[in-house]
């Protein structure tokens, strides 16, 4: 085939105009997506934030359950009185199951003994929202990993997604196995997952989530990560801290003290 | 081929069997809904035309920004703040679901879920045990309300 100097120059640019569609195609694609890595902050949600949490299991007391009894009356999480349906948005579990991939041999006795305080990691980097089909569990600009019950259709990929077991799945109508109300804040209903919301309602007026606000040893600090000054970036200069499963990637914003600290 | 009278007759009895809910509706209609409009404070958050064609987008919008966007206070076409809250803002004045939102929404047969998670104040809930709970009166004040 003979090809002209003109027949090559108007080939030349329609693929250069080809490739820098599809291009450009791709960027808003992946800039739109739901798991877009920059959020946006919006009128209630500041940017520049992401709420973390810190627990020191040495101040944590063994036979308390004062976080979890005041976070599930809050959050009129329901009793089923049956372990395989329960709902948990903070509760305690063995080192061991906590801490699945740590060192397990030879174990200290005080981490053998101690059940260790357990919730949602809000993770930087969460695979729970990346299977949602509805978005309906979302990566706020402040690093909750908030869910919006009003969109969850109850397929619990998020349940298998999540590594921590943080999340769990209403089997009858939550409803029916209140012991009280609490008015503040919604029940749920039958099919929809629940889990730590790290108190969203309250701290978007001000306050500390309820589990941090009823330790009597204050083991649980609550704070911005992003903020150097603050108290929990502090508690993570100073202290020796872990996160549950980092081999993974997922960045939880809970950080684990077992060591008393000095200071 | 002598059945036409038969064949009318049993048209005309067909026709009106199929049509008969329809007069009987012409004879006696559906009672219309009666909201209870005593409410605590004379004006609503928008003006009560738009409210009465538009409240389920207005909550709609609401539910979305508050849970994706944290974005808790609606600034209604007067200027004036409100907090964006079904139980808190709007049940606030409309105090009695029965007597409000279920009188229309019996009428026209439309099932929204809010209350199958929202808690209304005064609400009773059967447990398992058979047992009731009763939801009580909020006990924090209307915070974003101006």
């Amino acid at each position: 085939m003979n090809k002209s100097r003109r027949n090559f120059l108007v080939q030349l640019g329609s693929a250069a105009l080809f490739g820098a569609g599809t291009a450009a195609g791709i960027h808003s694609l992946t800039a739109t997506s739901a798991f877009g890595a920059t959020p946006t902050g919006s009128p209630g949600i500041p940017k520049g934030t992401r709420w973390g949490m810190f627990v020191d299991m040495a101040r944590c007391e063994a036979g308390c359950s004062d976080c979890i009894t005041a976070c599930h009356t809050k959050h009129n999480v329901p009793d089923f009185g049956n372990p395989k349906d329960e709902i948990k948005w903070i509760w305690k579990d063995s080192y061991a199951k906590v801490f699945p991939t740590g060192s397990q041999q030879f174990l200290a006795q005080q981490l053998a003994d101690k059940p260790v305080l357990s919730l949602c990691n809000h993770c930087a980097n969460p695979p729970c929202v990346k299977v949602c089909p509805t978005q309906a569990t979302f990566k706020r600009a402040d690093g909750i990993v908030e869910m919006d019950f009003h969109r969850c259709i109850g397929c619990r990929f998020c349940m298998a997604a999540c590594p921590y077991g943080s999340r769990s799945f209403n089997w009858r109508n939550p409803r029916e196995f209140l012991k009280q109300v609490d008015a503040e804040y919604p029940t749920r209903e039958i099919g929809v997952v629940e889990k730590c919301n790290f108190c969203s309602e309250r701290i978007g007026t001000g306050r500390q989530p309820a589990c941090v606000e009823t330790c009597k040893t204050q083991a649980l600090v609550f704070g911005n990560l992003y903020d150097k000054n603050s108290e929990i970036r502090e508690k993570l200069r100073t202290r020796v801290t872990f996160q549950r499963k980092p081999e993974l990637g997922t960045e939880p914003s809970v950080f684990y003290a077992f060591e008393a600290g000095h200071v | 081929m002598h059945d036409t009278l038969k064949v009318i007759v049993g048209l005309a009895l067909f026709f009106a069997l199929v049509t008969l809910p329809f007069w009987l509706g012409a004879v006696r209609s559906a009672p219309a809904p009666a909201p209870d409009l005593t409410a605590k404070d004379t004006q609503c958050v928008e003006p009560v035309a738009y409210m009465r064609a538009n409240h389920m987008k207005l909550l709609d919008q609401w539910r979305n920004s508050v849970v994706r966007d944290g974005d808790r206070v609606y600034v209604n076409s007067a200027g004036k703040s409100f907090q964006k809250s079904l139980t808190k803002t709007c049940l606030n004045c409309h105090a009695q679901k029965e007597k409000f939102c279920d009188q229309c929404h019996q009428s026209v047969a439309v099932e929204p879920y809010c209350f199958s998670c929202h808690l209304a104040p005064g609400q009773s809930l059967v447990l398992t045990s058979g047992s009731r709970l009763t939801v009580a009166d909020f006990s924090t004040p209307m915070d974003g309300r101006q």
